[in-house]
C-alpha cells in the first residue's frame, strides 16, 4: 500500500475510531448535569458512571462558592442534578435550601474516615444533605533539596526572615488566615472579629518575605521552577503531580497541625434525576470511584472513603501519604468556616495582604 | 417640505436591530449593574437598601483606592512604552519594507494574537522566571552575577501588556502612515526641510489620530484587564479588576463588584473624553 494512502486510511481510521468512540456519551438516552470542581473532569473518573448506566454527564466546574452559587441563580430549576461543593460551605447550601436530603442507609458513612463525615457540616434536623468525597491539606510544600526540612516542622517558618523571598502564598484566604492562626496557637474553629488584628500584622509579616502570591497554577509553577522554594497552604495537592519530575519536592505537616479541607457531594432539591444523581453520587463514593477521584489528572488528594485504598497501587498510597493519615487528621483542623459577616472582614484583610 | 411617512418607518426598521442590540446587551446590562451597585450583600442576602455605600468604600479603604492609582500608573505606562515601541516598528512596516513583502511583515507581526491570552501570560510568567531564558542569558552573557527578579512583579506585568499591546498599536499608526501621500514628504524636502523636521512638523501630527485611536484602545483594554496581572502580578499588588474579581470569587458580593465596575466605566470614559478630539468619531 503506498505509504500516503495508508497514513489517509490510518487517518480516517482513527478519526471514526474517535467518532465511534465518543458516540457512546453523545448517543447516550439522558443527561446529568452536575456542577463540580475540576477533579471531576478526568474522563478516567466519568466514562465508567456514563458506560454503566447509558448517561451523558455533563460537566461545568467551578472556582470559589460564590461563583457557584451565582450559576445556580442564573440557572432554571432542575436545571442542574448534582452539586460539589467545598465542605464547609455545605451548610450555606442547605440554608439556601439548595441540597436534597440524600438516604443514609444508601451511602457509605461507616466507611468514611471519622473525622470526614462532618455531621455539624453536612446534616440538618438528623437528615443527610451531603457526604465528604476528599479531603487535603493546605500546609507547607517545600523543596527539600533547597530549604532544610526541619524547618518546615514549626509553622511559624512561613513568615521567619531565613526563607525571606522564597516563599510563595496560595491565594485563598480561609486556609491562609487557618494557617496563620495555628501558628499563633489559636484554634482555627474559635477565630472571631478579635482576632483578625493580630491575623493581619502576621499577615504583612508573612508578606514581607513572601515573593509571590498565587493561584494554583502560579503557585506550582513557581514551586516547580525553583522562583521559591516553600509554598504556604500547598500540600499532596500541589506537590503528588509533581513528584515525578522533581522528587525533592515535599510536604509536611508542621508540628502545630495544619489546615484541612474537603470536598463534598450532595444532589440538587430541584433535580428531575433524583434517582440518577444518587446513582452518580454512590459512584463518586465507592472505592472504585474514590481511587479515581483521588488521582484525578486536575488534581491528587485523599479519598474520603477508607476502602479506596484497595484500588489504589502503592505508589499512589505514598504519594498521597496513605500511611500517615491517622496522625495528620488528629493534627489538622477544618480551615475556618465564618459568617458570612466575618468572612467579609477577612476578605478585607486578605485584600490589604495582597495590596501591602 | 417634509418627509414621506413611509421613508422614517423604513428608517427606523433599518436602525432597529442595531438599536435592540445595544438596548440588550450594553444598556440593559448597564442599568442592573447601577441598581446593583446601590444594593448591599448583608449576611448571604442581597438587599435593595438604595445607599452609595458601596461607592464610598472606595474612598474608605486605602487598599481600594491604591488599586485604582496602580492601575492607572501601569495603564499609563503600558500606553507609553507600547506607542514609542510601536511607533519605529510600524514606520519600518511601512516605509521600509517592500510593498509586496509587506502584508508577509504584517501577518508575522500580528502572529502573537494567534496564541491564547491566558497562554501568552503563563509563557512569560516562564520565561521571566529565576530560571528562565531571559536571567540565564543575561548571567551566561556576564552582564549580571545573580538572577533579576522579573517575574511576579509590576515589571512582568508591564512586559506582558507591551508584548500585547505593541501589536495593536503597530497596526493602527501603520494604517495610518500607509494613507499619507508621498507628495507631503517631497513638499517638505522642497522647503529644505530635513528627514527629522519633517517627521516631526508632517508625519507625525499627520499619523497622531493613528496613535490615538491605538493609544485609547490600549488604555481602555489594559485598565480593564484581570488575567495578565493576576498571572504575571504575583499578587504583589492588587489593580482595580483584581479587586472587583476578588469580590465576587467566594461571597458573590455582586453590590460592590458593581460599584468598583461603574467607577472604571468612569475613568475610561474620562480617557475617551480626553481622546475624543483625536478620535474623530464625528466623520461618521
Amino acid at each position: 500500500m503506498p505509504e500516503p494512502l495508508k497514513s489517509k486510511r490510518t487517518t480516517i481510521g482513527a478519526a471514526l475510531l474517535v467518532l465511534l468512540t465518543a458516540g457512546s456519551a453523545a448517543d447516550a438516552t439522558e443527561d446529568l448535569n452536575a456542577l463540580v470542581w475540576c477533579d471531576h473532569t478526568d474522563p478516567t473518573l466519568i466514562e465508567p458512571f456514563e458506560k454503566a448506566h447509558d448517561v451523558r454527564v455533563n460537566l461545568k466546574d467551578y472556582e470559589g462558592t460564590g461563583t457557584a452559587l451565582s450559576l445556580i441563580e442564573q440557572s432554571q430549576p432542575g436545571d442542574w442534578d448534582v452539586f460539589v461543593i467545598d465542605g464547609i460551605d455545605v451548610p450555606r447550601a442547605i440554608e439556601a435550601d439548595l441540597l436534597a436530603p440524600l438516604p443514609k442507609d444508601q451511602l457509605p458513612l461507616g466507611d468514611l474516615f471519622p473525622e470526614l463525615v462532618m455531621p455539624a457540616n453536612h446534616e440538618k434536623d438528623g437528615q443527610v444533605y451531603a457526604v465528604s468525597e476528599k479531603f487535603g491539606y493546605n500546609t507547607i510544600s517545600f523543596n527539600k533539596d533547597k530549604v532544610d526540612p526541619a524547618d518546615m516542622n514549626d509553622m511559624t517558618v512561613i513568615w521567619s526572615d531565613k526563607y525571606k523571598d522564597r516563599i510563595a502564598v496560595y491565594d485563598y484566604y480561609l486556609p491562609v488566615l487557618g494557617m496563620v492562626a495555628i501558628g499563633l496557637g489559636k484554634p482555627t474553629a474559635g477565630l472571631a472579629e478579635a482576632d483578625l488584628p493580630v491575623l493581619r500584622d502576621q499577615l504583612f509579616k508573612m508578606k514581607s518575605v513572601a515573593k509571590l502570591v498565587g493561584g494554583v497554577v502560579e503557585s506550582q509553577t513557581a514551586l516547580a521552577t525553583g522562583e521559591v522554594d516553600i509554598l504556604v497552604g500547598g500540600g499532596e495537592w500541589v506537590t503528588a503531580s509533581l513528584t515525578g519530575d522533581n522528587p525533592a519536592l515535599d510536604w509536611v505537616l508542621p508540628e502545630q497541625g495544619g489546615v484541612r479541607w474537603s470536598q463534598s457531594i450532595g444532589v440538587f432539591k430541584t433535580s428531575q434525576k433524583q434517582a440518577l444523581a444518587l446513582e452518580f453520587v454512590k459512584y463518586i463514593l465507592s472505592p472504585e470511584g474514590q481511587a479515581r477521584l483521588a488521582t484525578s489528572s486536575c488534581y491528587w488528594a485523599m479519598p474520603a472513603n477508607q476502602k479506596a485504598g484497595q484500588h489504589l497501587s502503592e505508589p499512589q498510597k505514598r504519594a498521597l501519604r496513605w500511611s500517615d493519615q491517622a496522625g495528620y487528621l488528629a493534627k489538622a483542623q477544618l480551615y475556618p468556616a465564618p459568617s458570612p459577616e466575618l468572612d467579609a472582614q477577612m476578605q478585607d484583610v486578605w485584600t490589604e495582604f495582597l495590596q501591602h | 417640505m417634509s418627509r414621506p411617512a413611509g421613508h422614517s418607518w423604513r428608517a427606523i426598521l433599518l436602525v432597529a436591530p442595531a438599536l435592540l442590540w445595544t438596548l440588550a446587551f450594553f444598556v440593559l446590562p448597564f442599568a442592573v449593574m447601577v441598581v446593583l451597585s446601590l444594593w448591599e450583600r448583608v449576611g448571604s442576602q442581597l438587599v435593595p437598601s438604595w445607599t452609595l455605600a458601596n461607592y464610598a468604600k472606595l474612598l474608605e479603604r486605602g487598599h481600594f483606592l491604591a488599586a485604582l492609582v496602580n492601575s492607572l500608573e501601569v495603564t499609563a505606562l503600558v500606553t507609553a512604552l507600547s506607542i514609542l515601541l510601536a511607533y519605529p516598528f510600524a514606520w519600518i512596516l511601512a516605509e521600509q519594507v517592500p510593498k509586496r513583502w509587506q502584508r508577509l511583515a504584517l501577518l508575522l507581526a500580528v502572529l502573537p494574537f494567534w496564541t491564547s491570552y491566558v497562554i501568552r501570560s503563563y509563557s512569560w510568567l516562564l520565561v521571566l522566571a529565576k530560571n528562565g531564558i531571559v536571567n540565564q542569558a543575561l548571567l551566561a552573557s556576564g552582564l549580571i552575577a545573580q538572577p533579576l527578579a522579573l517575574a511576579n512583579s509590576r515589571t512582568a506585568t508591564v512586559i506582558g501588556f507591551v508584548h500585547f499591546f505593541v501589536m495593536l498599536l503597530t497596526l493602527t499608526i501603520y494604517a495610518n502612515l500607509v494613507q499619507l501621500p508621498a507628495n507631503y514628504r517631497r513638499a517638505a524636502a522642497d522647503l529644505g526641510a530635513g528627514a527629522l523636521r519633517t517627521f516631526w512638523h508632517v508625519i507625525l501630527p499627520l499619523t497622531l489620530p493613528g496613535v490615538m485611536v491605538g493609544a485609547f484602545l490600549t488604555f481602555v483594554l489594559c485598565i480593564g484587564d484581570y488575567i495578565t496581572p493576576q498571572i504575571l502580578g504575583g499578587n504583589n499588588e492588587l489593580l482595580l479588576p483584581q479587586v472587583i474579581m476578588l469580590q465576587i470569587g467566594r461571597r458573590a458580593d455582586f453590590p460592590t463588584a458593581s460599584a468598583l465596575s461603574i467607577v472604571l466605566m468612569l475613568v475610561v470614559t474620562a480617557a475617551y473624553l480626553a481622546a475624543a478630539r483625536w478620535l474623530k468619531l464625528e466623520r461618521a
